[in-house]
């Protein structure tokens, strides 16, 4: 597609996401089956309620109920003190009861908004419409000449979160998703791995010429599984809906797929297609009924959310980047808080650094973090303020006491990476050192005044005692010795 | 008919044996569409053995064949599961299993319980006990019939617009529906879930109050069972006031019917209970509400059979939508088409707020009235049908005819309460006529009750 950039400029996007968000609960929404089909054969986790046998009758998860008025505290929300589940028809060899249990008339979770940031620090707020329970549909292969059915996610309990169109860019649209991530993390509402389908993304998007009044005819790109696909799908349908309004023809309201390699959107099906779903009352479930006791007593196990510690840590002056980094984990967001917490903002600072850069990009997956004793981060922190160790030396300890039950000074000692600060020690070597004939030149550098010399000296005194003395020990006693 | 109390210190297997001779004996009526011997026996062994014990050891019963049992079939009268057998069964079976009860076999109904004469199972009418010229009534037909041939001294029904009470009254049978959710659903073929109740038929008040008590009770796997409220009542401790449904008593109503239902008035009146009569004006409407909400409720309950994963698949099928509209075609009858498509429209984009909606307004104003007089009134009565056994054939090309049958059941289906079919005597051409007393929510006993005083 080749739509000139002074062309795209006069027009704008309008989007709104619907985000699945699969619910951490240990059996499914409606019946006792496992929740958690990872890595299981083909229909092996269901039970006869799943499978729709004649006379099953749906039993509400109240674990999944719990979820969601979690989750409607992150997001800012209203919760429902009534609400009621309906059943959503329509005929597909994945849904075994040929309706789908969801909640059209009256959502548990009311309005709200998220606030995330985009990559230049530029806020984005997105207003919520509502969100609501529903259970998911099984899995059809295909091959070839016949498909099959598998059932083990069938029952798999969702919110659905829907959003006000109030996006307006593809960076925007990621930077929704991603913070939606954060905030259904660290809710503890869902495990949030993307690659299995946790969260999947529908994209709603239309383009309308700027300061034009009505929005144009929108398309819905389904079943996005990254923020990468949700900012490059929505790129590309801006780019794609505008090139066919500049040749004059018109947006067909459909819903479009997304191809991830060819970064593409194709036609699946349009609204001429659309089914009816005839909505109807579920009259096997009464309605989920809240006090707003029960919602406080449940909103308040909701641990910090990202909100918290952005406000919280303005006091270390990180770097917004640092700062967005860390919170990606939030095992090392709350470390990090407890330190400062524990220890004020300077160990703080330090800790927060290095759980940003002393982990290699790529490396994360890898280290699976097991310690997370506040106590032993800042025992490290400390042997630095001390001059105990080097701030090399530091994050060669701070990558193994992730995963270690040895405490900082136990490794380090054990590494030998504890610096030599016992004065009279470096004063040895550092006389070693200038007694040597081949430090002679620098010397008398030195004392002519050209200061950048005594770097060539430490580094001798660091070399001597391979590593160990402190230099900044070692910088002063030699000035003091030249000075005698 | 014979009562529960008579099996008393009897051999189990005799009493079991005994049944199913009376069974095939009376197979003409077509009561049954399965019987399960070996089980039946099995368990019959157990009981003597003194391994089955409980307030109904040895007892034989039939269920309706849309309660899920194991080892048999559970068709729902219907091609779709012609060859379906579940791998669990019913909570109603397993509370009657725990106290040593033993089913004999399957009853006929109208297939997936739609009708109310039996005639649109897929595997033939039965005919009613007093005359097999004419219906058995229905959907629970065959349990009606079952118990008034005295093959089993008790049968489970389901009622979700009369459709215990009907067959009751049509074959002389006590029919017990239960306010909703005093029986869990859980295994039960579902009709129309907001109306759907389970209950019993058996030949007389004490039996019924007794199995009542053990089915009766909250259920983890039915959301909607209230916890067990049901007591019975050896005798009520004051007299009644109850209340002659106006609308029920019309000109309308088949002359036999009402004088045996006057008649039955006359014995209340002489057991000391207060008798007034009462008019619902909503009661007009009672039908019209039925028939949008229990169809848009089975359009959707019969989803699921759509020949993927049980029961019917067409062969000819080569296409998804023709697996779906060839099995579908095949596995139900022109009557559960007709409500599907009635339930379906009903529930269409458009047509939702006018009739679906309407409806369950009209639904609560109807719940009101009935409120409203149970403020003064302990019970209603009136008949349980219009007439008595029509002829086989004689209402089946006229669905309208056939649903105005269900006139005087629906609006305590509607409701949610209570209502009992109790025999009232016979007409002058020896039909049975059930008087149907409706209560209060949670009632069920005080009826049971009631009826009891006027057979004593």
């Amino acid at each position: 597609m080749a739509v000139a950039p002074e062309i795209l400029d006069t027009y704008e996007m309008t989007i709104g996401i619907e985000c699945h968000v699969q619910l951490a609960t240990a059996t499914k929404l409606f019946s006792g089956a496992d929740n958690d089909a990872r890595d299981k054969d083909p229909n092996t986790a269901i039970n006869p309620i799943d499978f729709g046998l004649p006379g099953m009758l749906p039993v509400l998860n109240r674990e999944a109920v719990t979820l969601a008025v979690k989750a409607g505290r992150a997001l800012n929300s209203k919760i429902a003190t009534v609400s009621r589940f309906d059943r959503k028809h329509y005929f597909y060899p994945d849904l075994p009861k040929g309706y789908q249990i969801s909640q059209m008339y009256q959502p548990i979770i009311i309005g709200g908004f998220v606030e995330a940031t985009l990559e230049d620090g530029a806020p984005v707020k997105v207003r919520l419409h509502h969100a609501h329970i529903e259970e998911d549909a099984g899995k059809l292969t295909h091959h070839g000449t016949y498909s099959l059915v598998d059932l083990n996610r069938a029952g798999t309990p969702l919110i659905e979160i829907v959003s006000e169109p109030d996006i307006h860019s593809a960076s925007a649209a990621k930077a929704y998703a991603s913070e939606l991530h954060r905030l259904m993390t660290y809710a503890g509402v869902t495990l949030g791995n993307l690659y299995h389908g946790n969260m999947r993304f529908d994209v709603n998007i239309s383009v309308a010429k700027k300061g034009a009044t009505e929005l144009g005819t929108r398309a819905e790109v389904k079943n996005l599984n990254s923020f990468r696909s949700v900012e490059r799908a929505a790129q590309y349908e801006f780019e794609r809906q505008i090139e066919l309004l500049e040749k004059g023809e018109k947006i067909v309201q459909e819903t479009r797929g997304w191809d991830d390699a060819a970064g593409k959107t194709s036609s699946q099906r349009s609204k001429e297609d659309a089914q009816d779903y005839r909505y109807m009352p579920d009259p096997d479930i009464p309605p989920i009924v809240l006090t707003e006791e029960d919602i406080s007593a449940i909103q308040s196990t909701v641990p910090n959310l990202p909100a918290y510690y952005r406000a919280n840590w303005e006091q270390l002056g990180l770097d917004r980047s640092v700062v967005e980094a860390l919170l990606a984990t939030q095992s090392y967001a709350v470390l990090v808080d407890e330190v400062l917490q524990t220890s004020g903002p300077d160990t703080a600072r330090r800790v927060a650094h290095w759980f940003v850069s002393a982990i290699n990009p790529g490396e994360e997956a890898a280290i699976i973090a097991s310690n997370f004793s506040p106590e032993a981060y800042i025992e490290l922190s400390d042997m630095v303020g001390k001059n105990e160790l080097s701030s090399t030396a530091a994050k060669e300890v701070f990558q193994e006491l992730l995963t270690s039950e040895q405490t900082a000074r136990e490794i380090a000692e054990a590494k030998n990476l504890l610096q030599v600060s016992d004065e009279s020690a470096v004063l040895a070597i550092v006389d070693e050192v200038l007694e040597d004939p081949a430090s002679a030149q620098s010397v008398a550098d030195i004392k002519a005044g050209q200061e950048k010399a005594i770097g060539f000296l430490v580094g001798q005194v660091m070399k001597r005692s391979q590593g160990k003395a402190n230099p900044a020990m070692a910088q002063q006693l030699i000035r003091q010795r030249l000075s005698e | 008919m014979s009562s529960i109390s008579d099996f008393k210190g009897k051999s189990a297997r005799a009493i079991v044996e005994m049944a199913l001779e009376k069974a095939r004996e009376h197979e003409s009526f077509h009561a049954l569409l399965s019987l399960d011997e070996k089980r039946a026996l099995e368990r019959a062994d157990l009981v003597d053995a003194g391994k089955l014990k409980g307030r109904l050891a040895g007892v034989p019963f039939i269920a309706k064949d849309n309660f899920l049992t194991l080892e048999s079939t559970t068709t729902a009268a219907s091609h779709f599961l012609e060859n379906f057998t579940a791998p669990l069964q019913a909570t109603a079976i397993e509370k009657l299993e725990a106290e040593g009860a033993i089913c004999i076999g399957k009853a006929n109904l109208d297939a997936f319980a739609h009708g109310g004469s039996t005639e649109n199972s897929a595997f033939g009418p039965t005919k009613n006990a007093h005359d097999d010229t004419r219906v058995a009534g229905g959907s629970s037909g065959g349990s009606a019939v079952a118990v008034a041939l005295d093959i089993v001294p008790f049968a489970l029904g389901t009622d979700t617009g009369g459709s215990i009470r009907q067959p009751a009254s049509f074959n002389g049978v006590i029919g017990v529906k239960p306010t909703y959710g005093t029986v869990s659903r859980y295994g039960v073929v579902a009709m129309a879930s907001s109306t759907d109740t389970i209950g019993v038929l058996a030949g007389n008040v004490d039996d019924a109050e007794l199995v009542m008590d053990i089915l009766s009770g909250r259920d983890s796997k039915d959301m909607t069972t209230l916890p067990d409220f049901f007591k019975p009542i050896v005798q009520l401790d004051a007299p009644k006031k109850i209340g002659v449904i106006k609308e029920f008593m019309t000109d309308d109503v088949d002359a036999g019917v009402r004088e045996q239902v006057t008649g039955y008035i006359e014995k209340l009146k002489a057991q000391g209970h207060t008798i007034e009569e009462v008019s619902l004006p909503m009661l007009k409407y009672a039908l019209a509400i039925y028939y949008i909400v229990v169809p848009a409720e089975i359009s959707s309950n019969l989803g699921r059979y759509d020949g993927i994963r049980y029961g019917e698949r067409s062969k000819d099928a080569k296409t998804l939508s023709e697996v779906y509209g060839l099995s579908r075609d095949a596995g139900f009858m022109p009557e559960n088409k007709r409500r599907i498509m009635i339930g379906s429209y009903v529930l269409s984009s458009g047509f939702f707020d006018a009739y679906y909606l309407k409806a369950q307004k009209a639904r609560t104003l109807l719940i009101n009235e009935f409120n409203e007089l149970f403020n003064t009134y302990d019970a209603l009565i009136g008949p349980v049908a219009p007439t008595p056994a029509f002829k086989l054939g004689e209402n089946t090309a006229d669905p309208v005819k056939m649903y105005l049958a269900d006139i005087m059941t629906v609006p305590a289906s509607l409701a949610g309460l209570p209502a009992i079919s109790v025999p009232a005597g016979l007409t002058d051409t020896g039909l049975p006529v059930g008087v149907q007393l409706i209560g209060p929510r949670t009632s069920d006993a005080t009826l049971l009750a009631i009826a009891k005083g006027v057979s004593a």
